[in-house]
């Protein structure tokens, strides 16, 4: 497949000084001011930041299983729109992604559908249920190469099994992505446990529920010295968790998720459900925590949880209603919009928590890597002072629930490249 | 008023007590031969209810019957909870059939508040009980019995005894009754009182036989025997003990005050046969006082608005086990 050349001009790497980007041969072949022409198609980027090709580490393609939810195409499209150029999709699709026959199908389907790159998690747990393990060993050697094992949406709240899956992907440098949610004290839970809740009367999510998990899950990956991941981290205790143990040492990286880092749980006072999510969303205080843990590096990435669902599982009553929110579309405008435009992180910052950091905690090589020579041609172009207003309708996702209808947020991505190859033009997918 | 009644919030209490004096010339309406008043004529109401619930259904009916509303009775057969038809497609249903008010019990909190919110339907809606959330006729049937029995309520003291963290009927009370003047007090075993409740306007206590000797107003709530299974007080019996109301307890009551209990009550649980069955109680007239409270709602509700424009349906439908 061979790509144009494309030659970006004025683009500003990181939010440093114009420059021109030659993408050739599916990598960074030149960069410098004034760069000749040539055959390459140009594209003028003057006014437009330049980031190395997002990576989300959290993704729900829901693809086998739900496509009338998503599928790996629409949302590969979504993620595309959105800046990223690789997506991890999770494991709970239907059949689970348990084992290496599943994984490779999503895979296959990634790269078929050609917007990003699709890593596919592989779960902890035969079918999720947190009983034996899945076959890890098979999943990682698989086409699909998995690193990432999650049972996200479920908890591997097992200490023992918990404490085998560490040790035991350490044979291949996996990671186990933890859904930090400790099962009896979340039953039936709909809500951030606090003020609200008791005056909602909506079963609370408390936030100890989270922290105890995470606090078990630190000890434990220290003492078989493992590598562990926290996903959607949503309060501020659990930041200070994170914090303590890379103090020590221990190898455990955390991701915050768009939503916890802009909105807070009064939204629930609507009783509409395309609020609803899991963790929920958290006081102001805990939204606080997490932009300085995302600043100080405590937090390692954002990951959107990306997690589509049909208007019928949203148009009801709360308690009745799916968890989850879109994320793919909208995450780079409210990391400008809670990081970028606070000054608590600059563009430099960006690249490291939305590219190098999930690139590297997801052992994938061919993403996020700095826009030198020599890279790989995987770029997004950025208008960081565009605004636009959220149209659900105009999302490609195939689902609607994005919490964001109707409010404008900063900041428009104007192309995608990957690997040399546009996958968005002028804000639209080509 | 609003056009909706969601929440016990919902009202100042200029509209309580509007709510209040209407009730009692609608009570005098029970002296007359003829119970009936022509006032929502030609008005359609609807009892929506996902939950069993036998007496506040008939309350409310006998309610829209005395004003001449055609009243319709609606018993779903399960909310999308339990893959039934859907809140919306319900409320859409409704919605063509021309309702002027619909009455919602439902399981799950904050259905009544999608309802009114949701663009589903145009009609008012009154909640009657939603999930763990509000009961907002409860509370003023309950303010209602209080105020006949003791005037205004500015000042007195309510204590509400028992599964707080479960009850709608305690949050509606403790809106209302703060709004009314009263000064409410929740005694329940520390499992049972819903976290945040320090920012609610009332008082807390875990010890019941320190709080009832000053109280003007005892309301027992019901507690589900279930309730131990969740590890939320260890026995019945060690409940019934430590918060349950017997002769024993009633003796340290001052002379003029009341025992109340929304039903159903589970008697020798929260509260033994003889209290209830006392002088002092008035569970039984907080029925009949319900009946009057449900006109006053639907009359000032309704009253001033126009009729659906569509059409209304010929008889009414008694579709489903209604219980």
């Amino acid at each position: 497949m061979s790509a144009p050349t494309y030659l970006i001009t004025n683009a500003r790497i990181l939010g440093g000084e114009p420059t021109d980007l030659l993408l050739r041969d599916g990598a960074i072949a030149e960069v410098g001011a004034g760069l000749d022409v040539g055959d390459a198609e140009v594209v003028d980027a003057a006014g437009l930041v330049a980031l190395p090709g997002l990576v989300d580490l959290h993704t729900h393609l829901r693809e086998p299983g739900r496509e009338d939810a998503e599928t790996v195409e629409s949302g590969t499209r979504a993620a595309a729109l959105g800046g990223f150029t690789a997506v991890h999709a999770m494991a709970n699709t239907d059949p689970v992604a348990d084992t290496a026959g599943v994984v490779e199908q999503v895979w296959r389907l990634g790269r078929e559908a050609g917007y990003c790159d699709v890593y596919p998690v592989g779960a902890v747990t035969v079918g999720l249920a947190g009983e034996r393990l899945a076959e890890l060993g098979a999943m990682a050697d698989s086409a699909a190469r998995v690193r990432v094992f999650s049972d996200d949406g479920k908890c591997v709240s097992d200490a023992l099994l918990m404490r085998r899956a560490l040790e035991y992907v350490k044979a291949f440098d996996g990671v186990i992505a933890q859904h930090a949610q400790e099962p009896r004290l979340t039953e039936n839970a709909q809500m951030n446990e606090g003020e609200l809740s008791g005056k909602l009367g909506l079963t609370g999510w408390p936030a100890v529920a989270e922290e105890a998990i995470i606090a078990r899950d630190v000890l434990l990956a220290a003492h078989v010295g493992s590598r562990l991941h926290v996903c959607h981290v949503s309060t501020a205790g659990s930041v200070d968790i994170v914090r303590q143990a890379k103090a020590n040492g221990w190898d455990v990286t955390a991701e915050a998720c768009p939503h916890h880092l802009l909105l807070t749980d009064e939204l629930a006072a609507t009783y509409d459900p395309i609020y609803k999510v899991n963790p929920p969303l958290r006081s102001r205080r805990d939204a606080e925590a997490l932009r300085a843990g995302l600043a100080d590096g405590t937090i390692d990435i954002v990951a959107t949880d990306h997690a589509p669902h049909p208007l019928e599982d949203k148009d009801c009553e709360w308690a009745a209603a799916a968890f989850g929110m879109l994320g793919l579309e909208t995450a780079l405008s409210i990391v400008q919009e809670t990081m970028v435009d606070p000054g608590l992180l600059d563009w430099a910052g960006v690249a490291d928590r939305l590219s190098y950091a999930p690139a590297r905690i997801g052992r994938v090589a061919d993403h996020g890597q700095p826009l030198e020579v020599g890279s790989p041609a995987n770029v997004v172009l950025y208008d960081p002072s565009a605004r636009r207003v959220v149209e659900a309708g105009e999302l490609a996702s195939l689902s609607r629930n994005t919490p964001y209808a109707g409010m404008e947020l900063p900041g428009r991505v104007v192309a995608t490249f990957l690997r040399g190859r546009a996958t968005v033009l002028d804000g639209k997918l080509v | 008023m609003k056009r909706h009644l969601l929440s016990a919030a919902d009202l100042t209490r200029d509209e309580a007590e509007l709510v209040l004096s209407t009730a009692e010339e609608m009570r005098s309406l029970a002296d007359r031969p003829i119970k009936k008043l022509p006032a929502l004529r030609g008005r359609t109401i609807v009892n929506l209810f996902f939950e069993d619930s036998t007496r506040t259904r008939i309350s409310f009916e006998a309610a829209g019957k005395r004003l001449s509303a055609d009243v319709i009775n609606f018993a779903a057969k399960g909310s999308s909870l339990s893959k039934g038809e859907s809140l919306k497609d319900t409320a859409l249903t409704l919605e063509a059939m021309g309702a002027d008010a619909v009455v919602v019990r439902h399981g799950a909190s904050g259905a009544p508040h999608r309802l009114a919110s949701s663009n589903w339907i145009r009609s008012s809606v009154v909640n009657a009980g939603d999930g763990t959330h509000e009961h907002p006729t409860q509370a003023l049937l309950d303010a209602f019995t209080m105020w006949r029995h003791l005037g205004s309520l500015d000042g007195r003291r309510v204590a509400i005894v028992g599964d707080v963290l479960h009850s709608r009927v305690a949050r509606s009370n403790a809106l209302l009754l703060h709004t009314l003047g009263a000064q409410v007090t929740l005694v329940s075993p520390p499992t049972l009182l819903p976290v945040g409740v320090e920012t609610w306007p009332v008082e807390t206590s875990y010890d019941l036989d320190a709080v009832i000797p000053k109280a003007d107003v005892v309301m027992m709530l019901r507690v589900q025997q279930e309730r131990m299974h969740a590890a939320f007080f260890p026995t019945a019996r060690e409940y019934s003990r430590r918060y349950g109301l017997d002769g024993r307890r009633m003796a340290s009551l001052q002379d003029h005050t009341i025992v109340m209990h929304p039903g159903p009550m589970v008697r020798g649980m929260e509260i033994t046969a003889d209290v209830a069955d006392s002088d002092r109680s008035v569970i039984v007239e907080q029925v009949t006082n319900g009946v009057a409270v449900r006109m006053a709602v639907l009359y000032l509700l309704l009253g001033g608005s126009q009729p659906a424009e569509t059409e209304q349906p010929a008889e009414t439908d008694t579709e489903g086990a209604d219980a």
